[in-house]
């Protein structure tokens, strides 16, 4: 594996110099038809990582009264780039066929952090979450067949399998059965305390999107798939965040965020091939290595330690842009059967009793991922083409 | 504005990537759905819910049944003064998202590089006629005592319906053609719902308000036509 170790010295663009003007920030978006597919990915992760650099830095002013100005002043970049990042979406997605490349994000880049995380355990905690996202795609591809009579591969661009997974129905499990052992802020790699910040994010995002859209949908059934699979989101959320070492300081997670974010622009922009879209990777790319470099400097001032303490050594030199099929498909053979007790993976006969009494009583009365993707098999043009006129 | 249709790299369908497709097409015949059954399951949950479900909402009580004033309502025969007070309604926000979808048009199509002046004056002209439209059926409303203010059931429902038709033409990706696509939609209903709207009228004894109608009917065919015509000039004007 290919590695980087000089990607965090650049001073990068000084924060007063990180400039917007609205008309930007709303500019020409993606096209739904011509792009690649990997170039949405890309847009969808990004903006789930602005929107957490938000998320992060606003409740760290709720405890840091001495970080409030630094806080609000990095927040208002990061705020105007989720928007650049996100208005990139075009408008003929439908929340549907959004929601399909939201679950590619959640498979393609989950997996591709998978094989290149060193833990194991938290190798491990990728391939499980990895799993339920592929089976959600599978239950919205569906959704999206029966009730806009549309082909998710059109969004997926046939680098990602539409196929039935460890169930959603089994996916509900006690808050208890959510939680995991958290890497070790002293001995863990740079790359794992950016894996589990990045995926974290990637998952929050995907979570507060399907509370936002989940009830815009007139259909009933979709009504309910939302609310399912949103409770599924809570969980991975619980899940990845519970990968981060609570004994980390406040300004550690934040300097590891920036990291993080400095770490996935660039792997954007290494791989991007539509070169106005490669243009703001580029730029923030920049941003955020003056965001990491003043990151830095308060932590000397304030913690009266060296930032390159924690940002240091070497990372993998890209997050993978593209099909996982052989892992995941490789992953699914393997663990579909695993389940999760307390911070352990076990196999489905040893799931404890408070998952399964968990999941009982919300499946008592009917579950909306089994409903809507009843006999579903995915074909090239919907599952009507199968059912060709003779 | 991109206003003709051209060839390009179009990356949605399995012919785009056939080395993917043949591997997706394989997976899903090999790991088959675990869930039996099929599409009927969701028409179940479906049809439960249509049978317990709530109304979208109500027709606002006019003024006269509140006892305020007396009015036309009270003379009303034949039709119940809800259903034609919620008709009125929904023509009233037709109207006025009909003139709105005018105005999202032709600020399009004065993108266009050679933009037909007469195409344009016609449509200022039918905007007008749409808002003049609206006039009518708050006239309309007023005289029978129903508050034209309030958005009726059938009147929200027609903003779900016509979401659509405006998200097609205030998308400035969209060409001419595209738009006059989606404007089209919105002629051909706006026609029936005059049609019925009159028949309404007339059936509750209403023959003023019909008559006044009637003028509007008649513009709203020019319209659909002239849409039409439109249209089917600019898909030819490609080939
Ligand atoms: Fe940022
Ligand atoms: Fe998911
Ligand atoms: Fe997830
Ligand atoms: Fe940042
Ligand atoms: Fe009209």
């Amino acid at each position: 594996m290919e590695t980087l170790t000089s990607l965090f010295d650049a001073k990068g663009c000084p924060l007063d110099k990180q400039k917007f003007t609205w008309r930007e920030m709303a500019s020409k978006p993606i096209s739904k038809l011509d792009d690649d597919a990997f170039t949405r990915v890309r847009i969808i992760l990004m903006n789930g990582i602005e929107t957490d650099a938000l998320r992060l830095k606003n409740i760290g002013a709720r405890f840091h009264g001495e970080l409030r100005q630094a806080l609000a002043q990095v927040r208002r970049c990061e705020q105007h780039q989720a928007t650049m990042v996100n208005w990139l979406l075009s408008a003929d997605h439908s929340p549907l066929e959004t929601t399909v490349a939201y679950e590619q994000v959640a498979i393609e880049v989950t997996a591709a952090v998978a094989q290149t995380e060193p833990d194991p355990y938290q190798a491990q905690t990728y391939r499980f979450g990895l799993l339920e996202d592929f089976d959600h795609l599978y239950r919205y591809s569906a959704m999206l067949d029966r009730l806009e009579g549309k082909d998710a591969n059109n969004i997926l661009q046939g680098y990602t399998d539409i196929i039935p997974s460890r169930p959603t129905t089994v996916h509900h499990r006690a808050p208890e059965d959510d939680l995991r052992d958290s890497y070790q802020r002293d001995s863990a790699a740079l790359i794992t305390k950016i894996h589990a910040a990045m995926i974290t994010a990637a998952e929050y995002q995907t979570h507060d999107y399907y509370m936002t859209i989940g009830p815009t949908f007139a259909d009933p059934l979709a009504r309910q798939l939302y609310a399912e699979i949103a409770s599924v989101e809570e969980q991975h959320v619980t899940q990845y965040g519970s990968l981060q070492d609570p004994g980390e300081s406040f300004l550690e997670k934040w300097l590891i965020h920036e990291a993080m974010e400095v770490y996935a622009y660039n792997s954007c922009l290494e791989q991007e091939e539509n070169p106005r879209i490669k243009a703001i990777w580029e730029r923030f790319l920049d941003y955020e290595l003056g965001h990491l470099n003043l990151v830095g400097e308060l932590m000397k001032k304030h913690e009266r330690r060296d930032p390159s303490e924690i940002i240091h050594g070497s990372v993998p030199k890209l997050i993978e842009f593209k099909s996982q099929r052989e892992f995941v498909r490789k992953t699914l053979a393997e663990e579909i059967d695993l389940r999760a007790k307390g911070h352990e993976y076990v196999d489905k006969k040893n799931e404890g009793h408070a998952s399964r009494d968990y999941r009982n009583q919300l499946n008592s009365e009917g579950i909306a991922a089994e409903a809507v993707s009843a006999g579903y098999q995915w074909a090239p043009g919907t599952e009507l083409s199968l059912k060709k006129a003779s | 504005m991109q206003n003709a249709t051209k060839m390009g790299l179009n990356c949605t369908g399995a012919q785009m990537s056939p080395m993917d497709s043949k591997e997706q097409l394989k997976a899903s015949q090999e790991v088959r759905p675990d869930i039996p059954g099929n599409e009927r399951k969701l028409a179940l949950v479906r049809t439960e819910e249509a049978a317990k479900a709530d109304a979208i909402g109500s027709v606002p009580i006019p003024g006269s049944a509140r006892g305020m004033v007396k009015t036309a309502l009270n003379k009303l025969v034949g039709v119940s003064p809800e259903v034609l007070i919620d008709k009125l309604g929904e023509r009233l926000a037709f109207e006025r998202g009909g003139v709105r979808l005018y105005e999202a048009l032709m600020a399009k199509a004065q993108a266009i590089d050679a933009v037909d002046e007469q195409m344009l004056k016609t449509m200022k002209h039918f905007r007008d006629e749409e808002a003049e439209h609206l006039q009518l059926v708050v006239a309309a409303m007023e005289k029978l005592g129903a508050d034209p203010t309030a958005m009726t059931p059938c009147a929200d429902v027609v903003g779900v319906t016509n979401m659509g038709v405006l998200q097609t033409i205030s998308d400035p990706r969209t060409n001419l053609a595209q738009s006059l696509n989606a404007l089209l939609t919105a002629e051909l209903t706006d026609n029936a719902g005059w049609e019925l709207l009159i028949e309404l009228a007339d059936a509750a004894g209403q023959s003023s308000i019909s008559e006044s109608f009637e003028k509007a009917l008649a513009q709203e065919q020019v319209h659909a036509d002239t849409v039409r015509g439109w249209l089917s000039e600019e898909v030819m004007r490609q080939v």
